[in-house]
């Protein structure tokens, strides 16, 4: 077991150099082939070389691109910038969601050639060839999102050569710590928070609320231990492939402590509850989402990132819908009507995105 | 939850006449809001005495008040009224200072009248300085601090309280002088002690310059729930008023975390505020630590919501006056999808650049630095989906002769000099700067301009050297050089090319530009959006042609003295018109303070240049039956000819035909032939043919360059020396045209008409008559329509000239003509095929939409109709809005020179009824009975009725020396005051600022110039005394002053003035 502070890390600096000449490292023509037969254009850096598969996502968000590459929600997919530039300030490690990029893949329209700030240590060009991530850029992202709006999301490949990517369901990777780490060891207040492949903001925030943080596996059972509350984490993929965190999540709410979850926390709170989840044609990826909470009817606006949800319907009794989406009124949330039990499917902790629903982890606090 | 009350009726308190500070962003935002308030059901009375806008046409509010936005005239309209509610946050600060005095003075209670939206009390939290860092301390809030000291001792104490380095600003009077960074102790002790000598207040800042400087557009519902629609950030860091400042939208160099701490803080600080509707907020922020201040919240729409709702498609004014009415925002629609919530932050997949239009060498206001003070006209917006791209996009939208950064017509002598202290032109120095091989860091430590877009500078400059390259041009640095807002017709200038060829070869190998929409959303819905920009980025269009059917109509562009709200009117009326006729519309235009780029307003929107290219690159896509050009002022006019030779449909007059009257030699020509006189004129375009003319037609003489929009670089001369010096100055500045000079007529008067004509054939005509003598710029001109002092036989003759040009130049559409007037003979100064500025005006007095009649005209529709616009029951006279008291050091009088930044207009049922109302619409008054006056020998005879009723009223009456002498010989008492050079008391200097005057009547003679007179009109603007310098308007504001009848009108709304 080892005992941690914050998770923060940082890395070697390095400056941008650039060419003369608009494009600041040389580059060639590269591709993106989508599983529909559909190609997109674009640009790739000379360095990057091989096919890179992976599920094509847009995601709408003006801002937090660090934030977004590092959410291991994202493992496995290709992100998509509707936003055209990319990397204006750089990166921060500091700001990083996880110790790595966890994207497949970056597509955007301008990748930066001149970021610009006090903080950043490495700009985002630099960083996603150190970690051996594609990207194409100089592509009509919007041309590309609103083909994935209308056909759903689908399978696509970065290369130079033509390729064909095929729908499988990809691989679920599931990411996740293999030992339990400890933060704030002194706290009297301790609460298990389920790394599916949490978010490092969650950890933050409630480290910030001076409570002690069990960071365990996702298929670590710890309903046998002391503790006040549970966080289940955000992560990527198809919730039901989580079979072993449901299962603990359910024997967790017969015990009856506090159970928070978050984004596919939501989701495995949902199934553990006796509720079932299904794919949305294209996913809540932004900084955007309006929310409203239904009994209260105060609305929110929310950072979101998934591609499953709950299905209203599918909610057992003593189960009520908490938080719905204004635009296409899916899940947001669940609560129980009596039990200390509560999950929403956008971030709260924010970053990257808006931080009006940061209350909920107060509220989380207050209940154990 | 909250339950509000529906109102019944609502008064809704428009902005008056377009100034420096508050232009056409409030026509905009009251029309959605007066569309919002019938939507419920609700009766709206609009109070607005600007003529050319929208929101005062007849299918906008039930009721419209052509009247002064004074406390007097509105207090007995709402006695009138008696309405339920009134609306303060969509006339700009006119509105909401004129709301807040209906409050305190205890008016809006006497009547129980309830103030839509944000409540008073949090809109006094925002306006007072001291209440609002108190307000925002309670929730841990930052804010500038600032002290304000009144000695030397309690500055360096203050000083010390706040740390160095501090920054120091001389309260009020010296216009910026002594103000500035001191970093130590004893620097302050040093300037201050200086400064203190002058003036008795001295502010000790915390020194914020070059922090960035960001805004947050936010919108509550009456329940808190919040959002915020955008935010934007400045290319010019503070110190430079944001209305100076290139901004961009959404922000670009904010991280996450900044981004979303300021709007966290924005949430926090609206709410606690409790603002309901629309507000916007302002933020420093140090770019090296992250620290903030909040600088102001604007409790109403303004200028940067506008901005903010074309920026992002999201109807701001709209939603906020649903929110007054106490809808909450998910119970809204997102109105570009139809579909989604209202409750929703716009995501942008695209940038929006905005860049201020300046007019300080036409405004003759000597400095051309920028600061924290608005001096700027208009502005224009472009988008794109790289910085690049759009900058240049907008630097071509501005009209300033400017294709780019390469190509601007400026010469620096210190372009460091002009970076550090900022000009109008800084973003060329920086430009030229980096040519020369000056660092981007040396740049940034001058200006303390981020580096992401001093680097985008250069990135340009790199493609421009590139494109300078001999080697053939490949298609893609062609592409390279598209996306960075390179147009054609630069890139033809560098490679020694024509505009045509380049435009050519490009379509030739398929670099041509996509056509995207603006949806709000970035894609993630299906939006039925008709928003659109043309853009490089990209592969694919958003949309398929309009085709046939389809008629493209040119916009304004920016605001800019001599372009204003007037055109916008035509092109919304334009739009309306078509529409009816079963067209398909598209509208292309530029200005972000407009109602034309309400996307509601046509079947398509392009927030685009009026260039040449773009409207090519346009009209090949949607390939329309017709394009209008004839509605959108002089940019407009001006796209007809190479858009017809370039084998472009132009509805309407033909192109030839509109050159023939743009033409001089050409117009002069046709006039001859049809017997029609003019004065006489010749192009030179050397001193001695110059001087010849002057020797043959005698002085003075009015010179102009040819092809001018209001009059620029106009001048009347009165002597052969200042001949020579003008023609030095004039060829300097416009190399490319000659210069016109043409004999000045003395005493004249100035007639119009503003006309529409069918295959030549007049259709209708208005005639106004200016109250100036010919001399005045016409839209710096008080105008009468219809004319109440012309001959019969002058009348006849102008409606014969107007027929025979009409047939001439085979007008179809609009047109306007002005005369001169002398002893009975009619000279045509000139003729402009298309709508004039008076055209709203002439339209609303007669009830007969002129625009409407011209594009029925247009598109063939017959029309028999026989117009009464010559005799009616009423008249109006509209009055120029001048923004003297925003350019320090320009000189207040109205001249050959257009400086007027807007108008009003007021109807009454005499001349005299409606010139008032109109002077006291240009938010002035005459508060006391003491006035003073000064005429040359020319005009003096002219006053003696008028001094004499003023005496018997019981007037002060102050004058100079000479009136002095002329009136005591009439048997007229006044107290004589010494002129400034004299250096005796009692001066007029002391007089002045001694607050002795309630009016100034100071009338320059035309035959000589005295410079103690321009000190004397500056003084005047400087103490806020009400000056008029034309011997006729003030002649005839003196009778209005002693009119008995005048002294209580009753205010009547428009349509009282057409009984049925």
């Amino acid at each position: 077991m080892v005992n941690k502070s914050r998770p923060v890390k940082t890395t070697k600096t390095t400056r941008i150099n650039r060419s003369s000449g608009g494009d600041f490292f040389s580059s060639k023509t590269g591709r993106l082939d989508l599983s529909d037969g559909s190609t997109f254009g674009g640009k790739m850096p000379d360095w990057q070389t091989g096919s890179f598969t992976g599920e094509v996502v847009f995601n709408t968000g003006m801002s937090g691109y660090v934030e977004s590459i590092t959410d291991p929600s994202y493992s496995n997919q290709i992100l998509v910038f509707t936003y055209p530039l990319i990397g204006n300030y750089g990166v921060s490690l500091a700001s990083a969601e996880s110790g790595k990029i966890q994207v497949a893949g970056v597509i955007m329209s301008e990748l930066a050639a001149h970021p610009s700030h006090t903080k950043p240590e490495i700009s985002l060009a630099e960083w996603l060839k150190s970690q051996n991530i594609p990207v194409l850029y100089d592509v009509d992202t919007r041309s590309l999102t609103k083909h994935l709006r209308v056909k759903g999301t689908m399978a696509g490949s970065i290369g130079t050569t033509q390729a064909k990517p095929k729908d499988m369901k990809l691989e679920s990777k599931i990411i996740s710590i293999t030992e339990p780490e400890i933060y704030n060891p002194k706290s009297k207040k301790k609460v298990i928070l389920v790394d599916c492949g949490a978010k490092d903001n969650i950890l933050r925030s409630l480290c910030a609320m001076k409570l002690q943080v069990k960071k365990v596996p996702y298929d670590y059972d710890y309903t046998k231990e002391n503790y006040d509350g549970v966080v289940l984490s955000n992560g990527p993929g198809d919730p039901t492939d989580y079979a072993p965190t449901i299962a603990v999540a359910r024997k967790a709410l017969k015990i009856g402590k506090p159970v928070f979850g978050i984004c596919l926390g939501n989701q495995v709170l949902g199934l553990a509850a006796g509720g079932k989840t299904f794919k949305l044609k294209f996913g809540h990826r932004g900084h955007n989402q309006p929310c409203m909470e239904s009994d209260t009817e105060r609305c929110y606006i929310t950072s979101q990132n998934h591609g499953y949800a709950l299905d209203a319907k599918s909610l057992p009794k003593n189960w009520d819908v908490w938080f719905r989406n204004l635009n296409d009124d899916s899940v947001e949330g669940i609560k129980h009507v009596s039990k200390p039990f509560f999950s929403v499917q956008f971030h709260p902790e924010a970053c990257p995105g808006p931080t009006d629903t940061n209350f909920l982890f107060e509220k989380f606090r207050k209940l154990l | 939850m909250k339950k509000l009350e529906m109102p019944k009726k609502v008064v809704i308190l428009g902005s008056g006449g377009l100034r420096i500070g508050q232009a056409g962003e409030f026509d905009y935002s009251g029309s959605q809001a007066i569309k919002s308030l019938k939507e419920e059901g609700i009766y709206t009375v609009l109070i607005n005495p600007n003529i050319a806008t929208v929101q005062t046409d007849d299918d906008m509010a039930d009721k419209i008040y052509f009247q002064p936005l004074n406390a007097k005239t509105v207090t007995k309209i709402l006695e009138q009224e008696k309405p339920d509610a009134i609306t303060l946050s969509f006339g700009g600060q006119t509105a909401l200072n004129l709301g807040l005095e209906l409050h305190d003075t205890g008016v809006l209670k006497r009547l129980n009248i309830r103030v839509l939206g944000t409540p008073v009390s949090a809109i006094k939290a925002t306006e007072d300085r001291e209440i609002f860092k108190q307000v925002l301390s309670e929730i841990g809030t930052k804010t500038a601090r600032s002290i304000a000291t009144y000695n030397l001792k309690e500055a360096l104490a203050a000083a010390k309280k706040i740390g160095y380095p501090i920054m120091m600003r001389s309260g009020f009077s010296l216009g910026g002088l002594g103000s500035g960074r001191i970093d130590n102790e004893a620097e302050l002790k040093h300037r201050a002690g200086e400064v203190f000598k002058a003036v008795s207040q001295v502010l000790i800042e915390e020194y914020l310059m070059g922090w960035k400087e960001v805004e947050y557009e936010v919108v509550r519902d009456i329940d808190g729930n919040t959002i915020t629609v955008c935010n934007m950030e400045n290319f010019d860091p503070m110190g430079i008023h944001t209305g100076e400042s290139i901004v961009v939208a959404p922000s670009q160099t904010l991280t996450n975390e900044e981004y979303h701490r300021l709007r966290e803080m924005a949430i926090k600080t609206i709410n606690h505020i409790g603002i309901i509707g629309e507000c916007n907020i302002q933020y420093a922020l140090n770019p090296v630590d992250g620290d903030y201040r909040v600088i102001e919240v604007n409790a109403r729409l303004s200028r940067s919501s506008a901005l903010a709702s074309k920026a992002t498609g999201y109807p701001l004014a709209f939603v906020a006056s649903k929110l007054m009415l106490g809808k909450r925002l998910h119970e809204l629609k997102n109105a570009v999808t139809g579909k989604t919530s209202a409750f929703y932050e716009p995501a942008l997949d695209y940038l929006a650049v905005k860049m201020p239009r300046w007019d300080l060498t036409k405004l003759k206001a000597g400095d051309h630095h920028i600061g924290s003070e608005m001096k700027s006209v208009g502005e224009v917006m472009a988008l794109g989906r790289s910085f690049p791209e759009a900058l240049q996009k907008a630097i071509r939208m501005l009209n300033i002769g400017a294709e780019g950064l390469s190509a601007h017509p400026y010469e620096f002598t210190d372009k460091l000099d002009e970076i550090k202290n900022a000009t109008d032109r800084r973003l060329y120095a920086i430009y030229d700067a980096l040519k020369e091989g000056v660092s981007v860091d040396k740049i940034h430590d001058l200006s303390r301009i981020d580096n992401w877009f001093l680097n985008h500078l250069k990135d340009i400059l790199e493609t421009e050297e590139d494109l300078r390259m001999p080697k053939t041009l490949k298609s893609d640095m062609l592409m390279r050089a598209k996306k960075q807002g390179f147009s054609d017709k630069t890139i033809a200038r560098l490679r020694g090319n024509t505009e045509a060829k380049v435009r050519k070869f490009r379509v030739k190998n398929g670099v041509v530009p996509v056509v995207k929409q603006i949806d709000t959303l970035a894609g993630e819905f299906d939006a039925e959006t008709n928003y659109l920009y043309v853009t490089y980025h990209g592969e694919t269009n958003d949309v398929k042609p309009l085709g046939a059917k389809a008629v493209a109509i040119i916009g304004s562009g920016p605001y800019c003295i001599g372009s204003s709200v007037e055109f916008d009117w035509c092109a919304v009326n334009t739009a309306k018109t078509l529409a009816k006729r079963g067209k398909k519309t598209i509208i292309v235009n530029s200005n972000p303070e407009t109602v034309s780029t309400d996307f509601d307003r046509s079947d398509r929107l392009y927030f685009e240049e009026l260039t040449l290219e773009r409207l090519q690159d346009i009209a090949d896509f949607e390939t329309p039956e017709g394009i209008v050009v004839s509605v959108g002022g002089q940019i407009a006019n001006n796209l007809a000819l190479p858009l017809a030779h370039n084998g472009y449909p132009i509805l309407g007059t033909s192109a030839e035909d509109i050159d023939k009257a743009e033409d001089r030699q050409k117009f002069s020509t046709m006039l001859g032939g049809l017997g029609i006189d003019q004065p006489e004129w010749q192009e030179v375009t050397n001193l001695k043919n110059a001087k010849a003319f002057g020797k043959k037609v005698g002085y003075p003489l009015l010179v102009r360059p040819s092809y001018v929009l209001s009059g620029g670089a106009m001048s009347v001369i009165k002597a052969e020396k200042e001949l020579e010096l003008y023609l030095n100055r004039a060829t300097h500045l416009s190399p490319d045209h000659p210069v016109v000079i043409s004999r000045f007529i003395l005493n004249a008067k100035e007639l119009e008409i503003d006309g529409v004509a069918q295959n030549g054939k007049l259709l209708i005509y208005a005639m106004s008559e200016h109250i100036e003598n010919a001399g005045v710029h016409s839209g710096d001109a008080t105008v009468v329509y219809p004319a109440q002092q012309l001959y019969l036989e002058t009348v006849r003759r102008a409606k014969r000239i107007a027929k025979d040009v009409a047939r001439s130049l085979n007008i179809t559409g609009p047109f306007n003509i002005q005369f001169i007037a002398k002893d009975n003979e009619l000279k045509v100064i000139e003729c402009n095929v298309r709508a004039s500025r008076s055209f709203p005006f002439v339209s609303k007095v007669s009830g007969h939409n002129f625009i409407a009649i011209a594009i029925d005209a247009m598109l063939g529709l017959p029309n028999n109709t026989a117009y009464q616009t010559l005799e009616l029951d009423h008249v109006a006279v509209k009055s120029p809005q001048f923004s003297y008291n925003r350019l320090k050091g320009a000189d207040p009088v109205a001249g050959v020179e257009m400086a007027s930044t807007g108008e009003v207009a007021c109807f009454g049922n005499s001349l005299e009824e409606a010139f008032y109302s109109s002077w006291l619409a240009t938010e002035q008054q005459v508060k006391g009975k003491r006035v003073f006056i000064s005429v040359p020998d020319e005009h003096k005879l002219k006053f003696i009725d008028e001094a004499k009723a003023l005496q018997k009223d019981g007037w002060k009456i102050y004058t100079s020396e000479g009136t002095h002498d002329f009136l005591k010989k009439q048997g007229i008492n006044s107290t004589k005051l010494y002129k400034i050079r004299d250096k005796k008391e009692p001066s007029l200097r002391s007089a002045i600022e001694g607050k002795k005057f309630d009016l100034m009547i100071s009338v320059p003679s035309l035959i000589e110039s005295s410079s103690d007179a321009y000190s004397i009109r500056r003084l005047a603007i400087d103490n806020h005394v009400p000056l008029l310098t034309n011997a006729e308007t003030g002649r005839l504001l003196l009778k209005c002053l002693t009119s008995e009848e005048l002294k209580n009108i009753t205010p009547k709304y428009w349509k009282e003035y057409f009984p049925v």
